[in-house]
């Protein structure tokens, strides 16, 4: 094996408490009987319903219709009768439209759902199609429709498919056994945008704490010419995009622009899985390999849940919740987001669930800055949190603009290093959305 | 599986088990080499000082926390690093109480009034030197050679001073010590700390084993230290007409690694940028250079990085690093 270890500056190195579930292969989640699959998992604008209550839908049927380009439409997970139509909360946060199906437990697959053929017959377009019929959009969190992606404005260059399978995040293991169980999907999924795209250089980078990840993707990969798989250093924030960009092609993404401008194009391993199987069954996006981990969970799994099932649902197989529970996180803990409630549905962008106890998850005090500069040296933007932040917290927005608090990609190393526990990336959060309100407010005008 | 309380906070959802406290505890360990040194040369009197410096640094934190109604915060160890720091900065034979009252001045004047830890301008224990120099210059400068006796001596630099002042225009820097009658102790001792001096100053090797420790724990970068120390080597070489031994004597005699290594890197008082930590010690290196050559002073370590202290702000703004993705746009 002949790979190059790639990496970008900055970073740091929290511990990867991956252990509990690294090892533990892919289990199909128990059926779910009621699955509530929201209108918006994506971002853009929400889908229209286009069942009622008391529809009969199937496995893999259109339920929800993408409203615009940047939208994607939504499928059903189940078989079964349409309970109601109706705002729920979901983990963003908010309530937004709901379909609650109840499962009928048949698992009787629409006739929607047919095989694309191969994909040498099949063209960019074709493949773009598919793609946005499925569903699919970035499975790493962002939930960023992935056919937008595919559609670069004609005047940027793409040249490159790069997959994120780095899983950066502690804690998440659901890229590392994807990886392990089903390279082969990985490899045909890269395959598959790199043809949409037209171009002829793909990456595959994975961190170097997954050695074995990284032999079965390099052997699924063999005699691909155009296709080279790179171990990333491991390190935080190295599944960003633009530091995953940094480390394989030694390109930077301009400031306020897109990895296209870059001549790039990055997908998540799970996304380019969810093309293959798309291309492969003309299953749409139903459902994903969620971690559910963490302190707080008596049995840690990597679990393949349907889109729509509830958090209580999923941890309850995973033996409950154990001890005093502190926090209930969607995605990894550098980044995720906390749930205050369990009645909220996976969707495509839940890459995990993490149960922190009331002891990890006590909020440390804050103290004086002490001008280590341990963020500034942290930094993978290099900015200078400690400053944008403390312009922020003075309501100086102007100021923490001119120190290009909207470069910042919230990756939350800076926190994380932070010796005096300083509500680092948060300040500078409140920061970029009172300075994206002002410039709102000044087109506006 | 009930709902009630579950924590919700923004993310990152863990952090690092660095502390203010602990960084602070790893200077304390490091400057044990040279207090070890410090008692070693200059008998137990140097660990009474230190000892007095400290409680009355703690102590002034505790009280004027108190007064100023905000939260007492000595568990973060900071005022036990100023009142060594105080202590490595005096002669042995301080009056105790003259330590006591640069801590007072150190963490009441230089550190409280300005907001506490991390808002001070200036490092808080130079600021209690430059006073006590001021003050009771001299005390401050009634220097004992090592041992048990406690004979008055003058320190290298001071030496070197006198020779420079008593024979204007030497050609040769060691003439000039010689025409007032005196011989420079060599580099061995210079190096090991057998010198008269404050007493944690002398040792460059307890210096610098406390510096290696605190790069190793990564509380300090090299950046500052290294070219603090550079900055001295290359400019006592210009200005001493290229003599190399001037320059390695300038190097190892005085405060330079004690400043070096833990003054000049006081996170509050030295800039955060990365280029910016190297102009900082450049210019100390510089201005100590200049102080020792063509002031009137023999010493210049204290005196240049409080100077630089007051430029960190304008550095820090100056050296901003250059933002990733800072580039053209793809056309």
């Amino acid at each position: 094996m002949n790979i190059r270890t790639l990496t970008f500056k900055g970073g740091t190195h929290p511990p990867h408490s991956k252990k509990a579930t690294e090892s533990l292969p892919i289990e199909r989640a128990n059926e779910p009987k009621v699955v509530v699959i929201p209108m918006q998992q994506h971002i853009g604008a929400p889908c229209e319903p286009i069942v009622q209550a008391g529809d009969e839908v199937k496995v893999g049927q259109k339920i929800g219709e993408a409203k615009g380009f940047v939208s994607v439409p939504v499928h059903s997970s189940v078989s079964g009768k349409v309970a109601v139509v109706e705002p729920r909360l979901y983990s963003g946060g908010t309530a937004v439209p709901c379909i609650v199906i109840e499962n009928d437990m048949q698992n009787t697959v629409s006739d929607q759902v047919v095989p694309k053929g191969d994909i040498s017959v099949l063209s960019a377009e074709d493949i773009k199609n598919i793609i946005k019929e499925a569903g699919i959009v970035g499975m790493g969190g962002a939930t960023f429709p992935t056919h937008v992606k595919l559609a670069p404005p004609p005047d940027k260059n793409v040249d490159t498919v790069i997959l994120n399978g780095a899983e950066c995040e502690p804690y998440l293991t659901s890229d590392h056994r994807l990886m392990l169980e089903h390279p082969e999907n990985v490899v045909f999924g890269l395959q598959a945008l790199m043809k949409a795209l037209g171009v002829k250089k793909g990456f595959i980078g994975i961190e170097t704490n997954k050695p074995d990840a990284i032999e079965k993707v390099f052997e699924a990969a063999r005699g691909i010419e155009d296709i080279e798989v790179v171990a990333l250093k491991t390190k935080y924030p190295q599944g960003a995009e633009k530091q995953l960009i940094y480390a394989c092609t030694g390109r930077e993404v301009p400031s306020g622009g897109l990895p296209a401008d870059a001549g790039v194009v990055v997908n998540n391993v799970g996304t380019a899985a969810a093309v293959a199987t798309a291309i492969k069954t003309g299953m749409p996006l139903i459902e994903r390999i969620v971690t559910v981990t963490g302190e707080g969970v008596n049995n840690p799994k990597n679990l393949l849940v349907k889109i729509g099932t509830s958090f209580r649902d999923i941890i309850e197989q995973c033996g409950g919740l154990k001890g005093k529970v502190g926090k209930i996180i969607a995605g990894g803990p550098m980044m995720g987001i906390t749930q205050f409630s369990l009645d909220i549905p996976a969707i495509k962008g839940t890459s995990g669930i993490l149960v922190l106890s009331e002891e990890e998850a006590r909020l440390p005090e804050p103290s004086n800055c002490i001008k280590c500069g341990k963020c500034v040296e942290t930094c993978p933007i290099n900015l200078m949190p400690v400053n944008i932040s403390m312009y922020s917290l003075a309501n100086r927005y102007d100021e923490a603009e001119a120190l290009n608090a909207m470069d910042c990609i919230e990756c939350g190393a800076c926190s994380f290093v932070c010796p005096a526990k300083r509500p680092l990336v948060d300040s500078i959060r409140v920061a970029k959305r009172e300075i994206l309100a002002r410039r709102k407010k000044a087109q506006s005008k | 599986m009930e709902n009630s309380r579950f924590l919700v906070s923004s993310s990152p959802h863990i952090r690092s088990g660095e502390t203010t406290q602990r960084i602070m505890l790893d200077v304390i360990i490091a400057l044990m080499p040279a207090l070890l040194a410090g008692v070693f040369y200059f008998g137990l009197n140097a660990l009474t000082l230190t000892a007095v410096a400290v409680v009355f640094a703690v102590t002034t934190e505790a009280v004027m926390q108190k007064i100023l109604g905000k939260p007492v915060t000595v568990n973060d160890l900071s005022a036990v690093v100023t009142g060594i720091l105080i202590a490595f900065n005096v002669p042995v034979t301080l009056p105790l109480w003259m330590a006591a009252v640069g801590s007072i001045f150190a963490i009441a004047i230089a550190k409280q009034c300005f907001g506490g830890l991390g808002y001070n301008f200036i490092n808080p224990a130079l600021a209690a030197r430059a006073m006590l120099l001021a003050s009771w210059p001299v005390r401050m400068t009634a220097w004992v050679a090592p041992g048990t006796d406690a004979v008055s001596t003058a320190t290298p630099l001071a030496l070197v001073k006198m020779g420079a002042d008593a024979l204007s225009g030497a050609t040769h820097w060691e003439e000039g010590v010689e025409a007032v009658g005196q011989t420079l102790p060599g580099l061995w001792d210079l190096f090991i700390g057998n010198i008269g001096g404050c007493i944690g100053e002398t040792s460059a090797l307890a210096l610098i084993l406390g510096g290696a420790y605190l790069v190793y724990r990564r509380v300090i970068s090299i950046r500052i230290p290294v070219s603090y120390i550079a900055a001295v080597a290359v400019f006592t070489l210009l200005f001493g007409r290229f003599d190399f031994a001037a320059a390695i004597y300038h190097v190892l005699a005085g405060g330079l690694f004690l400043g070096a290594i833990f003054m000049a890197t006081d996170y509050s008082t030295s800039p955060i940028t990365p280029k910016g930590q190297i102009i900082f010690g450049i210019g100390c290196g510089f201005l100590t250079s200049v102080i020792r050559f063509y002031g009137g002073y023999p010493e210049g370590v204290s005196y240049s990085i409080l100077l630089m202290n007051l430029a960190t702000p304008l550095i820090d703004k100056y050296t901003m690093p250059r933002k990733f993705g800072e580039v053209k746009k793809s056309a």
